[in-house]
């Protein structure tokens, strides 16, 4: 009976085959691994784990509501993509996760956000250590005014001390992840500044990763790159899976169809439809959902 | 359904719609005017079948390269991606119900001097009565989304079958009275073999039809005429 129950009740089934249901029922411990097998893009074999659960979260700008009580959970090993109209809160929503928000005046988030069991909403949080298993790349690419090599390092140097010859090692493999190596490795003195726009924002993953961190945010990386970096660095979010969480916010649907595993539709504050990317893109379950990505009026 | 932001966007697909429909109005005839050929030893009727598979050719030519365009102008997704997937699928599917009927013509146009028992094509009339009848109704769903009469369509096809399998055995019985009658009667299987195809070729388009429509595939195995024939004697005439 107790198994029976538990199969029917386990909320988010992360197979999410049924993504409405596993929008409206969270259930954070997954402590049965799904018996279902995982349709088309997610077919890797281990059962999904969730790295964050967001739940019931709510967010503010002042006295104005910017995430409605958003939960969905995003999977380690995944990519989670975040799609939405301008204003719709997906960048909002990344923002509270590495809880860049805390740096404003006059913005708070209610609910929880559980990473590896812990709510990193809670008062006592280290921010910094935070920002470390959090890491976050930005729309445009933003390179210290240093050497290559000096703004892949910056970040370890913050929290570890290291010996030159292992700092430069975790540097070469960072730039290695970051699909940057080869472009790189014979100049990496000249400034940050010099490489193109692809490279730089290539760099500015090479420093998130430095850091070794868990999960990483990614806000509309490829916004402002030619259609080459953006292959780049989609080959480069393919390669980071192996390692790390991933979610990403792009306007840009065949990206999200292309490097995320589940993807997120987001309007007006609210997550209107989670589920299995390959599902959204080619039978999404809500109209809402259906009239945006098709480019119709909604 | 809403329209799209780019008005040009729905052109393009109301455009493929109609070209499908402008098929299916083509394989429809050519399949009645093959049969009524082979029936009534109509020749220039056979010829005038055979004549217009082309059109059908290059009806179904153009569809693909129109969706090909689409799909490389417009990345669609969603709804719009199982519509113009499913054109370029039934307009297939299309182009080959053409051919079976281009066949049968032209089989008629052979046998029409020799075939000598008037009754050996009633079982292929109502054959072709039954392909007709799918055809037309999986037509009709494509036209309207209407994912429920596809299904119907998807169910029926075993009736066609069955009657294939009755119709075999009275062509066999005819080829054991009189040798003289093999010729014409292997002609005659190889209709039926086409109608049934054509009835097979019906279920593909109500396959699409429920996927365009639900986003869902139906399953592998249909209901097959064979066991309808074992389970169910009554059924079959």
């Amino acid at each position: 009976m107790n198994t029976m129950s538990n199969e029917q009740d386990d909320g988010i089934r992360p197979a999410a085959e049924n993504s409405a249901t596993a929008v409206q029922a969270m259930n954070p411990v997954q402590s049965q691994p799904a018996e279902k097998p995982i349709p088309q893009a997610v077919a890797k074999a281990a059962p999904l784990k969730q790295k964050v659960s967001i739940r019931d979260l709510k967010f503010y700008y002042g006295d104005s509501l910017a995430l409605k009580s958003i939960s969905l959970p995003l999977y380690a090993h995944r990519a989670t993509a975040f799609i939405g109209p301008s204003g719709c809160g997906k960048s909002t929503l990344l923002r509270v996760l590495n809880r860049m928000y805390d740096l404003y005046p006059n913005q708070r988030a209610e609910g929880e956000v559980i990473l590896d069991g812990v709510n990193i909403l809670r008062r006592e949080q280290d921010l910094n250590l935070l920002r470390a298993r959090v890491g976050m790349v930005f729309q445009k690419p933003t390179p210290f005014p240093m050497s290559i090599h000096d703004n892949v390092a910056f970040g370890i140097k913050l929290y570890q001390r290291l010996p030159k010859a292992e700092l430069r090692d975790r540097v070469e493999a960072a730039l290695m992840q970051a699909a940057l190596w080869g472009e790189v490795k014979d100049k990496l003195n000249a400034s940050g500044l010099s490489l193109s726009g692809g490279q730089q924002q290539r760099l500015c993953i090479a420093r998130t990763v430095a850091l070794q961190p868990e999960v990483i945010l990614l806000d509309e990386p490829c916004s402002a790159l030619d259609p080459i970096s953006t292959a780049k660095i989609e080959e480069t979010i393919d390669d980071l899976k192996e390692n790390y969480t991933i979610a990403i916010v792009t306007h840009n649907m065949q990206q999200a169809a292309r490097v995320s595993e589940h993807t997120a539709f987001m309007y007006l504050g609210e997550l209107i439809e989670f589920g299995v990317t390959a599902q959204i893109f080619t039978s999404p379950e809500k109209k809402q959902t259906q009239n945006y990505i098709t480019g119709r009026f909604g | 359904m809403a329209d799209h932001i780019v008005k040009a966007y729905d052109k393009e697909l109301e455009i493929l719609g109609r070209k499908i429909a402008e098929m299916g109005g083509i394989a429809e005839k050519m399949l009645s005017d093959a049969m009524d050929a082979l029936v009534g030893f109509d020749t220039r009727l056979a010829q005038t079948t055979v004549d217009s598979d082309p059109r059908l050719d290059l009806l179904q030519r153009d569809i693909e390269e129109q969706a090909i365009l689409t799909i490389a102008r417009r990345q669609p997704m969603a709804v719009d991606l199982r519509e113009i997937i499913a054109t370029i699928r039934i307009s297939g599917d299309l182009e080959r119900i053409g051919d079976r009927a281009k066949n049968i013509a032209k089989r008629a146009i052979k046998i029409h001097s020799e075939m000598h028992i008037p009754r050996a094509t009633i079982g292929l009339r109502s054959m072709h009565e039954s392909a007709a009848i799918l055809l037309k109704d999986v037509l009709d769903a494509y036209a309207q989304r209407d994912a429920e009469r596809a299904r119907d369509v998807w169910t029926h096809d075993a009736d066609l079958d069955a009657l294939e399998d009755s119709v075999f055995r009275d062509l066999l019985t005819f080829m054991m009275e009189d040798p003289r009658n093999i010729s014409f009667c292997t002609h005659l299987l190889f209709v039926s073999k086409n109608i049934e195809r054509i009835g097979d070729h019906a279920t593909n388009i109500a396959e699409t039809v429920v996927y365009v429509v639900t986003g869902e595939t139906l399953p592998m195995d249909r209901p097959k005429g064979r066991t309808t024939l074992s389970e169910a004697p009554t059924t079959v005439v």
